[in-house]
């Protein structure tokens, strides 16, 4: 029996080359070295990569405030929002910053802050670290999307890669992807098909350098970070288009043509509802209308009435929609489409997409957070911080962890995150009319009403007069007995998961 | 002649570059305002931060990325011309807004910058490769020129590129005066409501008309 024929043409014997091979020979020497040590030690070794990040965010953050606290105490000028990267800073700059602040500044510590203050170190330091974060997000995101899934249809997901409940399977999938054939469709257009994966990642990173994390935590306050991030979310689009349109295959060509649809009606009620918080505090700037929520949970704009409580659910729905999730993944829809623009694709390609996905899912968390539920501040109000902490390294600990701070951001963040998990696997896909028939007959309509109301409520309601208060507090009251609720049936299932998911996930559970 | 008609498409890509290249320093010439010639107009009551703007990078960085996305931009813009087909054209146009987009906020005009990208290269640019695709036949159009068309769209190149020549020699050009100075949102938003009401009305009426017009004609019968 000699070589069959096939009607493709023969592919060489090297899968990949260039730099892919280079990329993918280096993933594969460090998952050698790496696999018998995290094989040996998986809990310990999560532990640790846990309690540094805690570590290098606590670090980070002292280093902002040294910043912070000399730039306010040596320039009465500088008492706006400027954050770290955009301060002019010298090495006699932070050495007062560091006395400021209260800590020693011996002369080691002097030499490790030395090539701080050039601004483009810090600008490289602070993109890696933007890079490293978009890095990790999908990875585990996918990782706990497949756990949520396996829990809601009563499996257990991933169990085996990296011990515990198959914390690695992320990272081995990606080895793997990356070590797949470089498959380009013989009559596709090849350079649009090369280019349409970046098309589609690259604009999720960049909104992530205007998306503040915290009140010095962001790349570059932008004034109109808003519209910034915005137009990247919209930028998105053209890289699922041109993917589906390069692979020459019809089922890309309609699922392209589905985002397309999708995303032109969606951006219409998204955009409306994020004017709604620009209207309430007057400012695009988004560390701005972040700092405005600090006063405990009733100042959320979210409950500050009842049209921005209405905006805030338009936007949820909206941004599933432009994220494509479900049930809006008609772009994607195994069941009539294959995988939607994606089926010609293959390897790291591939994976670009989902790493776009899964950070544009995240902006748009951020950007629901920033504008509605209290951006980065906890629902306990600031002014119980002050009357209640000083000013010295310790209490300034306390007020990160529990009063406002990045890690409450991520928190909220991950909530939304699992919330659109959470709907794509409880709710069915529905039809690509349907969607466009809910965008264009209801949420617009009902946004302009919206709109118009929350601008004559602003207009003519008092602000903290009576009608005012009653709509805050009651919304706040409504807004609390829900998250309650919602952890109190989480209590309850996690107590009669024996009934819920039987004994295979009982064995596996966490806790038994 | 039949050598000249095979390149036809690198002449006129040439003349564009040309002229792109007259446009995008006119451009950047004319972003630094003369305070002498052209006295900014403060709105009332609105004192102008005295730090509203500052570089975000320094010069040399500046300088380098302005090289870096310029040729981006006439390199993209060449794309345009020389591609044949419709939906590499589109992608070659998304490059050439996208780091004209770069530009302006490279000279700190950053809600120019945000809004060229939302409108131009998020909005129109993606209706744009949606119309291709809805209403192409074959799977792959190409933009084949008669020469009666080379002929025509070679003399139109040629006048704007003396035009912008021209114009590009004549004027002087107002010097840098040092650090430009960002407009904020609130400016712009006030100017919007309060100078140019009038204009600001009647460009949303016409763009509510267009709205009207679509519906209409996309009405089914």
């Amino acid at each position: 029996m000699t070589q069959m024929s096939v009607p493709w043409r023969p592919r060489g014997k090297v899968r990949y080359t260039g730099l892919s091979g280079l990329i993918a020979g280096f993933a594969r020497a460090i998952y050698g070295m790496a696999a018998p040590v995290v094989r040996a030690f998986p809990g310990s070794i999560l532990l640790g990569a846990i309690f540094t990040v805690i570590l290098v965010g606590w670090a980070h953050f002292l280093l902002f405030e040294f910043a912070d606290n000399h730039l306010i105490g040596a320039d009465s000028n500088i008492s706006a929002v400027r954050g770290f990267l955009g301060a002019e800073l010298t090495l006699a700059e932070i050495e007062n910053g560091l006395a400021v602040a209260g800590a020693p500044a011996p002369g080691v510590l002097q030499y490790a802050f030395y090539p701080i203050q050039f601004r483009i170190v810090r600008d490289l330091l602070s993109a890696g670290g933007i890079l490293g974060f978009i890095s990790v997000i999908p990875l585990y995101t996918i990782w706990w999307e497949r756990k949520v899934a396996g829990r809601i249809q009563s499996r257990t997901g991933p169990m085996r890669v990296g011990g515990w409940h198959g914390w690695s399977q992320s990272m081995a999938d990606g080895i793997k992807l990356i070590n797949k054939e470089d498959f380009v469709p013989d009559h596709a257009d090849g350079v649009l098909f090369r280019l349409a994966p970046y098309v589609a990642f690259v604009p999720a990173i960049l909104a992530f350098f205007a998306l503040p994390f915290g009140t010095y935590w962001v790349f570059r306050e932008l004034d109109v970070a808003l519209v910034f991030i915005l137009a990247m979310l919209g930028i998105e689009v053209l890289g699922v288009i041109l993917a589906g349109w390069a692979s020459n295959n019809k089922w890309s060509v309609y699922g392209a043509m589905r985002e397309a649809c999708q995303m032109v009606s969606y951006e219409i009620p998204m955009g409306m509802a994020l004017l709604i918080p620009v209207m309430a505090v007057g400012t695009l700037s988004m560390t701005e209308i972040g700092n405005v929520q600090g006063d405990g949970w009733t100042s959320w704009i979210v409950f500050r009435n009842p049209f921005t409580f209405a905006a805030a659910v338009v936007y949820y729905v909206a941004a599933l929609a432009s994220c494509k999730r479900a049930p809006f993944d008609l772009p994607e829809s195994e069941s009539e489409l294959v995988s939607g623009f994606h089926t010609e694709y293959s390897g790291f390609r591939w994976s670009l997409f989902f790493f776009g996905e899964y950070a544009a899912m995240f902006v748009v968390s951020g950007l629901c957070v920033i504008l509605f539920l209290g951006a980065w501040h906890s629902p306990l109000p600031m002014s119980l911080a002050d009357r209640f902490l000083g000013d010295d390294l310790l209490s300034r600990a306390a007020k990160g962890l529990f009063f406002s701070g990045p890690l409450w951001f991520v928190l909220k963040c991950v909530w939304l995150l699992y919330v659109q998990i959470w709907i794509r696997w409880t709710l069915p896909r529905i039809r690509i009319d349907q969607v466009l028939y809910a965008c264009i007959q209801y949420m617009l309509p009902l946004m302009m009403v919206i709109l118009l109301g929350h601008t004559l409520y602003e207009l003519l309601v008092p602000v903290h007069g009576i009608v005012w208060t009653f709509f805050n507090i009651a919304l706040s009251v409504i807004g609390g007995a829900v998250m309650l609720f919602l952890v109190s049936i989480a209590c309850y299932g996690y107590l009669n998961r024996v009934k819920l998911v039987g004994w295979l996930g009982v064995e596996t559970l966490p806790g038994s | 002649m039949k050598t000249l008609m095979r390149y036809d498409k690198t002449i006129l890509a040439g003349l564009l570059l040309a002229a792109m290249a007259c446009c995008s320093a006119s451009a950047v010439a004319q972003d630094y305002p003369d305070p002498k010639e052209r006295p900014e107009r403060v709105v009332e009551g609105e004192a102008v931060p005295q730090d509203a703007y500052r570089s975000e990078v320094t010069p040399v960085v500046e300088s380098v990325l302005f090289y870096i996305f310029g040729g981006a931009l006439l390199l993209s813009a060449v794309g345009l011309c020389i591609c044949r087909d419709v939906v590499r054209m589109a992608t070659c146009l998304f490059f050439t807004l996208g780091s004209a987009a770069v530009l302006y906020l490279l000279l700190g005009a950053f809600f120019l910058g945000a809004i060229q990208l939302i409108v131009y290269a998020g909005g129109t640019l993606i209706l744009l490769v949606f119309g291709v695709m809805l209403t192409n036949k074959s799977p792959w159009v190409r933009f084949d020129c008669k020469p009666a068309e080379m002929i025509a769209a070679a003399g139109v190149a040629i006048v704007l590129f003396f035009g912008l020549a021209t114009m590009l020699t004549t004027t002087e050009w107002a010097q840098s005066t040092g650090e430009a100075r960002s407009t904020t949102v609130a400016q712009f938003g006030k100017a919007l409501l309060t100078t140019y009401l009038v204009p600001f009305e009647v460009a949303s009426v016409m763009l509510l008309v267009v709205m009207i017009a679509a519906a209409y004609m996309a009405r089914q019968e």
